[in-house]
């Protein structure tokens, strides 16, 4: 580890919270409908639509507006993957997917995770890529933001009947937030080197007499909101290690702070949407130091080298093994930790070779429940859950009814927030057992020992949180694995997203107390200790048994010499 | 109440589709395409009218007279399928440390005795890693000098003309590009 390393870490956060500031006040202002410099544009989306601007919907109907929306969009990319063979826009006659490899990818773009059973370059086509994936790495984006708008409006003001329109949630969004950011980012990733073309394939007659193919294609505007909306699902195999997608060490950076930076800015949009910015910047503090800690321990890790390749020869400098020389250690642990901490599951460096502890931190910021920062949205909504969990433990302590921004915390709200926090670790826990004790599990590993059982846990963690990245040695497209992380990621999704919709529907519709002496203050450092801990306990203390069974007794293992 | 819902979620769908899918990737395309044609299509080199690669991905050089480039992962012909990805093996893989164990012999066969460069003993994440680091250069430069019938000097005034730096010492790091490397030695006047 090097002085060098830890700045890289403290330059990535300053500019990460240093632009969160001023997007989370430009984004509660698209969401309270103050921003409108495209407004000819969204009242044609409303107007061609029939969405009705002015109808404020109640939870229910939130809810149902965002699952139908998303159910169409599954079933028409579901249709897209079959059918790419007979499509447009597929210049190497690429055949459709089977129907499980189609269904765990709809799935997958749907929930936002960008999970990928599939090989990029091979089984899919630039059409199905442009008019199915990227489409959905924009809409579920939006649709997992429009969410934590409803969740935000729910602490607004006292006894309110509705929390937002969902459509003129999503359109804003996409419209004002995403579209142009995307746009920019994409721009710029152009002229660093990242292709924007049409053609599939370039050959190349090598310098020494050889020949080469280039896999090429459509991948800038794909890479911008591949992170910007915390999708992660590559254009390219090799995802954020291939160069054409990161070329060089100032995108892999600017990358980083692309899928960082909107789940940074939602909990100030929500200090400025609850007149109480203090509030906000709590919730920022406590997502920012589990991430912090996340980043310095997983660089630690990978700079300290595999002590058994560094016995048999190669010099000291960290474990170079599935990472790219223009990063370097720092800017490639960063890089996966960040896509880690948020849901987005893009990497740079490849996880499965990390060492036991580089690569256990990314799995453990998963199974906390993807919030520091989470998906876009998605991370917010989640934290929301557990700072009711968090004043619920303080009420406990006193005595008190607990309340959170003057909303009554009551058993219903704590019922609903433990079966969104159970649904996850259920699904986790028992999918990864299940899998193990299978003939087709154990045979999609790739390393054998408690390495294979990381793989596998790792990859449950990744659907079930919507997440996407992989120890991605492990098989992935096989019947048990389709459908098995294919049903984790929808249920990760919307089994989790629906008790948050009912949970602030059941808040607004409370009143809003004025805080008094007795009010446990949700600002200051006591609060932002407590969520921290409640996060880590709730969160994750339940993943520790299956964890030392994996990367902690490899970490062991390793240092003792042992190979599998 | 799902019946009410449907126009809007179907129409915003599709419309959506048709904005974000088909008008949005068309129009950047074509701006790009016109602003930045060199970066846009690969940022390939050509030499003589033929595409010889591209300035950001690697190729395979097992001539004495090249700098090697970093091992890939990718089989079994590495850096020329339109294919990438990593080993993905473990840190306590057994498959892994033989490999590396047989890479450190072989480039201390061709390189001489001493430590190897980590980066030339493992296989990069994209399998089309274009650089090396600088020691993993240098430590070559000698056996491409004497294939090449050259001073020691002017090969290693190469690599240090193509280096690249860290950034203030934190982004990115020392290396150098294996194929512009190349080219340039192919470019120097013979003695």
């Amino acid at each position: 580890m090097t002085t060098q390393g830890l700045l890289y870490i403290a330059l990535l956060f300053a500019l990460v919270l240093g632009a969160a500031f001023p997007l989370g006040r430009y984004i509660a202002a698209i969401f309270e409908g103050r921003v409108t410099w495209l407004r000819p544009v969204e009242r044609g989306f409303y107007r061609l639509a029939g969405v009705d601007e002015a109808r404020s919907m109640q939870w229910q109907g939130y809810a149902i507006a965002l699952l139908l929306l998303s159910v169409i969009h599954f079933g028409l990319l579901y249709a897209m993957l079959r059918l790419q063979y007979y499509l447009p826009w597929n210049p190497l006659h690429i055949a459709g997917m089977s129907p499980r490899l189609a269904f765990n990818t709809a799935a997958s773009f749907a929930t936002n995770t960008n999970w990928q059973a599939y090989v990029p370059e091979g089984q899919i086509s630039n059409g199905a890529q442009v008019f199915g994936l990227v489409v959905h790495m924009f809409i579920s984006a939006a649709a997992g933001i429009a969410a934590a708008a409803a969740v935000m409006r729910a602490f607004t003001a006292g006894s309110l009947k509705t929390i937002g329109n969902f459509y003129v949630d999503l359109t804003r969004v996409t419209l004002y937030l995403l579209l142009p950011v995307s746009l920019v980012a994409a721009t710029l990733l152009v002229i660093a080197g990242v292709p924007q073309t049409f053609a599939q394939a370039v050959d190349v007659h090598t310098l020494n007499a050889g020949a080469q193919t280039l896999a090429i294609g459509p991948a800038a505007l794909q890479e911008a909101i591949k992170e910007l909306g915390t999708n992660g699902g590559g254009f390219f195999n090799a995802n954020s290690g291939h160069p054409f997608e990161n070329p060089n060490a100032w995108t892999n950076l600017f990358e980083t702070w692309l899928l960082l930076v909107i789940g940074f800015a939602l909990p100030i949009t929500f200090g400025h949407m609850v007149k109480d910015k203090a509030q906000g910047r709590a919730l920022m503090a406590a997502m920012a130091i589990i991430l912090a800690l996340g980043c310095v321990g997983s660089y630690a890790a990978e700079a300290a080298g595999n002590p058994q390749h560094i016995a048999a020869g190669i010099t000291a400098n960290g474990n170079w093994e599935g990472k790219e020389m223009r990063f370097g250690i720092p800017a490639s642990t960063t890089f996966n930790v960040a896509a880690t901490g948020t849901s987005t599951g893009a990497v740079d460096s490849f996880t499965d070779s990390y060492t036991p502890l580089g690569g256990a931190i990314p799995m453990f910021l998963m199974q906390l429940g993807e919030v520091t920062p989470g998906g876009v949205g998605s991370g917010f909504y989640t934290i929301i859950v557990f700072a009711l969990l968090a004043v619920f433990v303080a009420g406990l302590m006193v005595g008190r009814t607990p309340e959170y921004l003057g909303k009554k915390v009551q058993a219903k709200e704590i019922k609903l927030a433990m079966l969104g926090v159970l649904i996850l670790t259920l699904f986790i826990l028992s999918g990864s057992a299940f899998s193990l004790v299978t003939a087709s599990g154990v045979s999609s590993l790739e390393n054998a020992g408690p390495h294979g059982l990381s793989e596998m846990l790792y990859a449950w963690s990744s659907a079930t949180e919507n997440n996407g990245s992989a120890f991605a040695g492990l098989t992935a497209d096989t019947p048990l694995l389709d459908y098995g992380l294919g049903a984790a990621m929808l249920f990760g999704r919307f089994a989790f997203m629906i008790p948050i919709l009912a949970i602030a529907g059941s808040l607004a519709a409370k009143p809003k107390l004025p805080a008094s002496a007795g009010t446990f203050p949700t600002t200051g450092p006591l609060f932002i200790f407590l969520l921290i801990g409640v996060i880590i306990i709730l969160g994750g203390l339940q993943f520790m048994p299956a964890d030392t069974l994996g990367p902690i007794a490899e970490h062991f293992l390793l240092y003792t010499g042992k190979t599998f | 109440m799902i019946l009410r819902e449907l126009r809007p979620a179907l129409s915003l769908v599709i419309l959506f589709s048709l904005f974000l899918g088909f008008l949005l990737p068309e129009a950047f395309t074509g701006a790009m395409q016109l602003t930045l044609p060199w970066q846009a299509n690969g940022s390939l080199i050509t030499s003589n009218g033929q595409v010889i690669g591209s300035r950001l991905i690697g190729q395979n050089f097992t001539s004495a007279k090249y700098f090697e480039p970093r091992p890939s992962a990718l089989s079994p012909n590495p850096y020329t399928e339109n294919t990438s990805g990593a080993s993905n093996l473990a840190p306590t893989s057994a498959a892994l440390l033989t490999t590396v164990q047989g890479r450190i012999a072989a480039y201390t066969k061709a390189f001489g005795p001493g430590p190897v460069p980590a980066d030339a003993a493992t296989a990069s994440g994209s399998g089309l890693d274009p650089d090396i680091s600088l020691d993993n250069a240098l430590r070559q430069a000698p056996a491409v000098a004497a294939a090449r019938h050259l001073p020691e000097a002017s090969v290693t005034a190469v690599v240090d003309q193509l280096a690249q730096h860290a950034f203030l010492g934190i982004i990115g790091t020392d290396r150098v590009n294996v194929l512009q490397l190349n080219l340039a030695l192919d470019q120097l006047p013979a003695q």
